[in-house]
C-alpha cells in the first residue's frame, strides 16, 4: 500500500493505492491523523487505486470519519471508490455516513 | 517467508486441475481435491493466505465477484485468529485447507490457540449514527454475509487445544 499526501488552500487530498488491510492499515491511519492532528480536518480520499480493502481498513475511514466531523469543523469524502470497495462500505452500513464522488476534482472544490 | 506445501489428492484427481462441471451435480464429499499451507500467525501473511485462497476459487471457476468476496473472507478470518486466537502477532502457526469441489470451496482454518468463536458475536449495529458506531465485529460480520457457512469448532477440552473454522462458498450452476 502506497499513501500520498497532498495539501491544498481548503482540504487535504490523500491518494491510497494497493492493498488496505490488517498489516497497511495503521499506515493509513497514521497519515490521517497527522493530517487532523495539525488542525486539518477536510479530507479528500482518492481511492482509485486501491485494490483490496478489509474492516481494517474501513476502520480507519470511519474513526477519522467521527473525528473529523466532531465540532462541525470539516469531513472525510471518498472519491473515485472502485466498485468492489463500494459493495464492502455498502455491507457495512457505511454508505450514509459519506459523501462519494466520481472525480477527484470535484471533491476536493466542494470545500 | 516459508511455507509448507501439502498436496493431498483425496479422489482420482490427483492435480489441482478444475473440476469437471458435465458430470452430476451431486457433491459427494471425497469428490473434491485439496490443498494445505502453512501460514505464520502475522499480518504480513495476509496478502499470501489471500493469494492461495483466491488462486482455489479460481480453479473451482468462480468469478471475480466471488473472488474478491472469498479473499475478504478469508482475511478476516485470518486476522481474528492472530487478533483473538493468539492475542496478537505471533510465531503461532495456521493452517489453510481448501477443499475445491465442482460446486463449491471450503476453507478450513486451523489454530492452536484461545477458542474464540466467531460465529457468536452479534451483528454490528448497521444503521446507529456516526458516533456510535461500533467497529468491532465487522470482520466477522463480512465473514457471515460474503460465505453461505461460517461454522466453528472449538478446542474439545483435553485435546491438542486446536480450533477449527469451516466456511463454505457454493457457486451457482451457469446456465
Amino acid at each position: 500500500m502506497e499513501v500520498t499526501t497532498t495539501q491544498y488552500k481548503h482540504c487535504d487530498l490523500v491518494k491510497v493505492s494497493g492493498r488496505v488491510d490488517s498489516q497497511t492499515a495503521p499506515q493509513l491511519a497514521e497519515a490521517l491523523d497527522t493530517i487532523t492532528n495539525g488542525g486539518r480536518f477536510k479530507i479528500v480520499i482518492d481511492m482509485s487505486e486501491i485494490d483490496f480493502m478489509s474492516s481494517a481498513g474501513l476502520r480507519v475511514l470511519i474513526n477519522t470519519q467521527k473525528n473529523c466531523k466532531r465540532f462541525n469543523r470539516g469531513e472525510v469524502v471518498l472519491a473515485q471508490v472502485p466498485e468492489r470497495i463500494y459493495e464492502a462500505l455498502d455491507l457495512a452500513g457505511f454508505v450514509p455516513l459519506f459523501a462519494f464522488y466520481d472525480d477527484v476534482t470535484t471533491a476536493v472544490g466542494r470545500f | 517467508m516459508a511455507f509448507i506445501l501439502v498436496v493431498l489428492p483425496i479422489s482420482d484427481k490427483s492435480t489441482m486441475a478444475p473440476p469437471s462441471t458435465t458430470g452430476s451435480s451431486h457433491e459427494s464429499p471425497t469428490n473434491h481435491t485439496q490443498e494445505s499451507r502453512v501460514f505464520v500467525a502475522q499480518y504480513d501473511s495476509l496478502e499470501a493466505i489471500r493469494e492461495f485462497v483466491s488462486r482455489s476459487a479460481e480453479i473451482c471457476d468462480f468469478d471475480t465477484k466471488a473472488i474478491y468476496a472469498i479473499e475478504l473472507a478469508t482475511d478476516e478470518a485470518f486476522t481474528n485468529i492472530v487478533e483473538h486466537a493468539y492475542g496478537g502477532e505471533s510465531s503461532q502457526m495456521v493452517e489453510c485447507t481448501c477443499q475445491i469441489r465442482p460446486l463449491s470451496l471450503t476453507i478450513i482454518l486451523h489454530d492452536c490457540g484461545q477458542a474464540f468463536d466467531p460465529t457468536a458475536v452479534p451483528e454490528p449495529n448497521l444503521e446507529a449514527p456516526l458516533e456510535e458506531r461500533e467497529t468491532g465485529g465487522l470482520g466477522i460480520y463480512f465473514m457471515r454475509k460474503l460465505m453461505d457457512e461460517v461454522n466453528f469448532s472449538p478446542a474439545p477440552k483435553n485435546s491438542d487445544g486446536c480450533n477449527t473454522l469451516t466456511m463454505i462458498k457454493h457457486r451457482e450452476i451457469s446456465a
